[in-house]
């Protein structure tokens, strides 16, 4: 992996399964209703890209994406 | 189909009996005792033989049998209503909604919103150790026996304890709402009379408790959803808070038991994967997911509304979806040695909570009873097997899980 990742949450997509929340807390936060959306400008921190995909390969509605910076 | 006479129960048509499936590509029925007993090998010559699949019981009833089929359905809201949730011999007609499950756009959002606040994952935090306290309760009325039917005394107590303590009604009226859910959701599906006078008795019950709050305030989900508005800021009729009211009793109960249930029976036939969560209890997460995945207990419904065509087969309206998430979640397009459970599968888009705008509401619900549930009793009974004297019976139709399930521990596992 060469670039920062970055994960974006499709909003329009997202129903609240949480997985990416239960699989990278330190990627995604929920709101009052249990969607969720990436931290800050989800940007992935070093370290943690392997959380990254795994968020994305573990959400039912394909909401996740996973781009290089 | 409708038909005035049926409000009067006792001249509603008795309970009818099923012919036996011989051909199940074209005459399938998943009230038959096969499917009930072990559907995954059905499931598999369906899904081979097409993507959707007819029958003309249940006055005319689709199933897709593959991931895709179901996920497109699942996102097709034009086609597919949701007004009829459970596939039925009747379809009388629509008197009592549950929304949010049974309303479509653009009803659905607002009903559903209402909803989700109570449900998210810090929510389930604060009731999970009332959960575990509930559990460790049940454990003591029959540890020291060295034998039980963990669905009678376990498994099946624990949604409707949960459910009752989040609504605020009395733990102790537990036998009668699980009487009322085995009416509605199974005897149901043949009985309409039987149904209409469990939904009758819920909705009574409920409507007493409404009352009472409405001289006495209460910290509970039923007070909650009496002061919710609606999108124009007026409050909810009494027949919609009791709608939802009896969806999540209903919904919160036979699910999460056939869950948590289905998930014992697995490790009580599979010493390598129990020994393996007791070894690794950090793996928990991903094992919940993967029995979830492997045994989800839930299938809904849908009704056509317009003419379609799904996976590349013509679909018609007039006819109802047979909408088997755990059909689509045993799919080996989507997921390697679907029919094997692989605790630490890493990819796992399951669907054993629904896809798209009804995805289940209480899914951090069930996700956290189930993983108590399971923690607490590894953790007292780390050793049990099925008790070869015994018989394990399922349930039958909207909701699969062990009914009966006879296990042997201690000394005398």
């Amino acid at each position: 992996m060469s670039g920062k990742l970055k994960v974006h949450v499709d909003q329009d997509k997202c129903q609240g399964h949480a997985r990416c929340k239960a699989l990278a807390p330190e990627l995604f936060d929920l709101d009052e209703f249990g969607n969720a959306h990436e931290a800050g400008d989800g940007t992935v921190p070093a370290g943690l890209e392997d959380k990254a995909w795994l968020a994305k390969s573990n959400c039912p509605e394909m909401a996740i994406d996973v781009t290089e910076a | 189909m409708s038909d005035p006479a049926r409000a009067i129960p006792d001249s509603a048509p008795a309970k009818a009996d099923h012919p036996p499936v011989t051909d199940w590509v074209h005459d399938f029925d998943h009230t038959d005792p096969q499917w009930t007993e072990d559907p995954f090998p059905i499931w598999e010559t369906l899904r081979t033989a097409s993507p959707v699949i007819h029958t003309d019981r249940f006055l005319g009833c689709y199933m897709p049998t593959t991931y895709e089929a179901v996920k497109e359905i699942a996102y097709d809201t034009e086609h597919f209503s949701s007004r009829r949730v459970i596939v039925r011999d009747v379809r009388p007609e629509i008197v009592n909604t549950a929304p949010p499950i049974t309303s479509d756009p653009p009803e659905h959002k607002p009903a559903k919103q209402l909803l989700l606040p109570p449900f998210t994952p810090d929510a389930m935090k604060r009731l999970e150790p009332r959960v575990r306290a509930i559990c460790n309760e049940l454990i003591d009325e029959f540890i020291a026996e060295g034998q039980c039917d963990a669905a009678a005394r376990y498994t099946k107590h624990i949604p409707v304890r949960a459910i009752a303590h989040m609504l605020g009604i009395p733990e102790k009226d537990s036998d009668l709402f699980i009487k009322w859910i085995h009416e509605i959701l199974e005897l149901g599906i043949k009985d309409d009379a039987t149904m209409m006078r469990a939904v009758q008795e819920m909705t009574g019950y409920f409507h007493g408790h409404i009352e009472e709050r409405k001289q006495n305030p209460t910290d509970d989900l039923i007070t909650t959803m009496m002061n919710a508005r609606d999108r124009n800021g007026q409050p909810l009729s009494d027949g919609h808070v009791l709608g939802s009211l009896r969806l999540l009793l209903i919904a919160g109960i036979d699910t999460t038991w056939s869950a948590i249930g289905a998930s014992l029976w697995h490790l009580a036939k599979t010493p390598s994967d129990r020994d393996r969560l007791i070894a690794e209890p950090e793996l928990m997460p991903t094992a919940i997911e993967e029995l979830l995945r492997a045994y989800a207990p839930v299938t809904m419904a849908r009704e056509v509304m317009k003419d379609t065509v799904i996976s590349g087969c013509p679909v018609k309206s007039g006819n109802m979806v047979l909408l088997s998430f755990p059909a689509a979640n045993r799919d080996p397009a989507v997921f390697p040695d679907a029919d094997k459970v692989v605790l630490d599968r890493k990819e796992n888009r399951h669907v054993a909570f629904g896809l798209g705008i009804h995805r289940c509401v209480g899914s951090n619900l069930a996700r956290m009873e189930m993983t108590v549930a399971i923690e607490e009793w590894l953790k007292r009974i780390p050793d049990f097997r099925l008790d070869p004297a015994g018989k394990v019976a399922w349930s039958e139709g909207t909701v699969r899980g062990p009914r009966q399930l006879p296990v042997l521990f201690g000394k005398s596992a």
